[in-house]
C-alpha cells in the first residue's frame, strides 16, 4: 500500500514536472505553429464523426429514457429544456472528453511511444531540434484547443437527436423546440461546463504526450503507454469533472 | 605499434593538435550498473575511428555522450576544442549541427516522406531557403547515398538498407564535420552491408569528414577503420589498426578477428 502510494505521488511529480516544462516551453520561441494547426486537424477534424454519433444517441437516448418519468408528472413539455440542460452541463462535456481520451489521448501516447523507442526523438535532439516542442507543445495546445469545440459540437448534434426523440412520441417543429431549449438555459449553464472542458483538452494531451514521452525502451512499452494514457486520463476527467461541480456550486 | 591497455590510468594522446574529439576520464553508471568506467579516446581530424567491444561494453553510450543525448556521470568531453559536458542545451545545440548521428535502426521519421524527413531537419537550421533551393539541397543529398528515385516513398515502403542510406542523407544534409555511426551494417545482407561500408569511405574522402563507427561487423570494421579500438568492461582494452590487432598478442582481442 505504501510503495502503492509512494508510485502515485511519484508519477503525479513527474507530471507536474512535466507540466511546468510545457508551460515554460509554450511561452518562449520558435513556435512551431504548422505543426499546431496539423495536430488540431487531426485531433479536431478527424475526431468529428465519432463525437456526431455519440453526441446524436446520447441526446436521443437520454429524451427516450427521460420521457416515461417526466410523463408521469405530466411535464412531457419540459423535456427539450431538461435534455439541453443534461448535454450542456454534464453529459456531453464528460462523455466527449472521454472518447477523446479513448481516441487521442491513447493514439498520442502510442504515436510518441513509437517514437521513442524507434530513437526518433533521439534523432530530433541530435539535429538540434527541440523535439518536446514540436512534438509535446503543439498536441497538448491542440487538444486543449479541440475538445472544447468537439465538446460543443457534440453539444449542437445532443440536441439533434434530442429534437428527433421529441418527435418520436409527439409533434414539436424546430424553431419551438430551439426556443423551449433556450428558454431553460441560463448563460451559467454554459459557461462553466465549457471552462471545464480547456482541462479536460490540457489534461488529455498532457497525460497521453507524458506517457508517451517517457516511455521506457522496448516495443511492449509502446502499448503500455497507450494503455496507461487512456486509463490515467479517463479518471483525471472524471476528478476534474467533480471539483469543477464543486466549485461551480461554490460560486455560483 | 599496437597499444593494449590495462587499467588504464592516463589517456594516451595519438596527436592533440588535430584532435576534432577528445574523450578523458569517462564514466556513466545506470543504477547499480557501472558501464564506462574512464574511457579515453582522441579522434583525429579526417579519421575513420571504429570501435569494437561486446554487446552492452558501452559503445553506443559512449556516442551518445558525445551528443549529449546520455549525461556523463563524470570526465571531460571535448568537440571541437570545446567541452559539451559543461555547455547549456543551446550551446549544445550549436555544436550538434556539426555532429551527424546515424542511428542502428535509422530513425526516420515514421510520419514523414523522404523528402520531408531530409527538409524538416535542413528548413530549421537554413531558413533562408527558397523552396526551389530546399528542393535541389535534397535531391543533391539523396544522389550522394543513390536514392534520389525514393524522395517520394515513406519509410514503412523502404527496405533496411534504403533506410540506412536515407538516414545517411539526413544527416549529410547539414554538411556536419563529424559523424557518429551507432552500427551501420547490423541487419543488412553482405552485399548492402559493403555497399554502406564503402558510403562510409566515399562521405570520409569527398566530404573530409571525421567519424566514429560503432560495429560488430569485421568486413565493415576492416573496409572503414583507419584505427580501432576495443572496448571491455568499460574501458579501453586494446588500441591500433585493423591489421595491428588482427595479431594481437591477446586472445581475447584476436578473438573478434575470427
Amino acid at each position: 500500500m505504501i510503495i502503492y502510494l509512494k508510485n502515485i505521488f511519484d508519477d503525479v511529480g513527474k507530471v507536474s514536472l512535466f507540466a511546468i516544462r510545457f508551460f515554460k516551453e509554450v511561452l518562449t520561441p520558435p513556435y512551431e505553429f504548422k505543426e499546431f494547426v496539423k495536430q488540431c486537424y487531426i485531433i479536431g477534424y478527424k475526431s468529428l464523426p465519432l463525437v456526431a454519433i455519440t453526441g446524436f444517441i446520447m441526446g436521443l437516448v437520454l429524451t427516450l429514457q427521460s420521457r416515461p418519468t417526466l410523463a408521469k408528472f405530466g411535464a412531457e413539455s419540459w423535456l427539450p429544456g431538461m435534455v439541453a440542460l443534461s448535454l450542456i452541463r454534464e453529459i456531453a462535456p464528460v462523455i466527449t472528453a472521454l472518447i477523446c481520451a479513448g481516441k487521442v489521448s491513447s493514439g498520442i501516447g502510442a504515436e510518441l511511444g513509437s517514437m521513442k523507442v524507434t530513437e526518433q526523438i533521439d534523432a530530433m535532439e541530435v539535429a538540434a531540434i527541440n523535439p518536446f516542442k514540436y512534438l509535446v507543445v503543439t498536441r497538448i495546445l491542440a487538444t486543449t484547443l479541440m475538445v472544447p469545440v468537439l465538446v460543443i459540437f457534440a453539444d449542437a448534434i445532443g440536441m439533434l437527436g434530442g429534437f428527433i426523440g421529441v418527435n418520436m412520441h409527439s409533434d414539436i417543429n424546430l424553431t419551438r423546440y430551439i426556443s423551449q431549449v433556450f428558454q431553460s438555459l441560463a448563460f451559467l449553464d454554459i459557461v462553466p461546463a465549457t471552462i471545464k472542458t480547456f482541462f479536460f483538452g490540457f489534461f488529455i494531451g498532457m497525460i497521453g504526450c507524458y506517457k508517451g514521452f517517457t516511455a521506457a525502451n522496448g516495443t511492449e512499452s509502446v502499448g503500455l503507454a497507450a494503455n496507461s494514457a487512456v486509463v490515467t486520463a479517463s479518471l483525471t476527467i472524471f476528478i476534474i469533472d467533480m471539483l469543477a461541480v464543486q466549485i461551480t456550486d461554490l460560486f455560483f | 605499434m599496437i597499444q593494449e591497455k590495462k587499467n588504464i590510468d592516463t589517456p594516451t594522446l595519438p596527436d592533440k593538435k588535430t584532435s576534432i574529439i577528445e574523450i578523458v576520464d569517462l564514466h556513466k553508471t545506470f543504477g547499480k550498473n557501472e558501464v564506462l568506467k574512464g574511457v579515453n579516446l582522441i579522434v583525429k581530424k579526417g579519421e575513420n575511428l571504429v570501435i569494437l567491444g561486446k554487446s552492452g561494453s558501452g559503445k553506443s553510450i559512449t556516442i551518445k555522450c558525445l551528443v549529449g543525448l546520455v549525461v556523463a556521470d563524470k570526465g571531460e568531453i571535448k568537440v571541437f576544442d570545446t567541452d559539451i559536458t559543461k555547455l547549456d542545451n543551446n550551446q549544445l545545440n550549436e555544436i550538434r549541427v556539426r555532429i551527424g548521428f546515424l542511428f542502428q535502426n535509422a530513425a526516420l521519421y515514421d510520419s514523414m516522406s523522404v523528402r520531408e524527413n531530409l527538409g524538416f531537419t535542413l528548413k530549421r537550421h537554413v531558413t533562408d531557403l527558397s523552396p526551389e533551393e530546399l528542393e535541389a539541397e535534397i535531391i543533391e543529398v539523396l544522389e550522394s547515398v543513390g536514392l534520389a528515385d525514393a524522395i517520394d516513398k515513406m519509410p514503412s515502403e523502404l527496405s533496411g538498407g534504403m533506410r540506412k542510406r536515407i538516414g545517411l542523407a539526413r544527416t549529410l544534409i547539414l554538411k556536419p564535420e563529424i559523424i557518429l555511426y551507432d552500427e551501420p551494417t547490423t541487419g543488412l545482407d553482405t552485399i548492402t552491408s559493403r555497399e554502406i561500408s564503402e558510403l562510409i569511405l566515399e562521405i570520409q574522402k569527398k566530404n573530409k569528414t571525421s567519424s566514429i563507427i560503432i560495429t560488430h561487423d569485421m568486413a565493415c570494421a576492416k573496409h572503414t577503420a583507419d584505427r580501432l579500438i576495443i572496448l571491455k568492461d568499460g574501458v579501453i582494452h586494446a588500441e591500433g589498426s585493423y591489421e595491428e590487432l588482427e595479431k594481437s598478442d591477446d586472445e581475447w582481442v584476436r578473438s573478434f578477428f575470427i
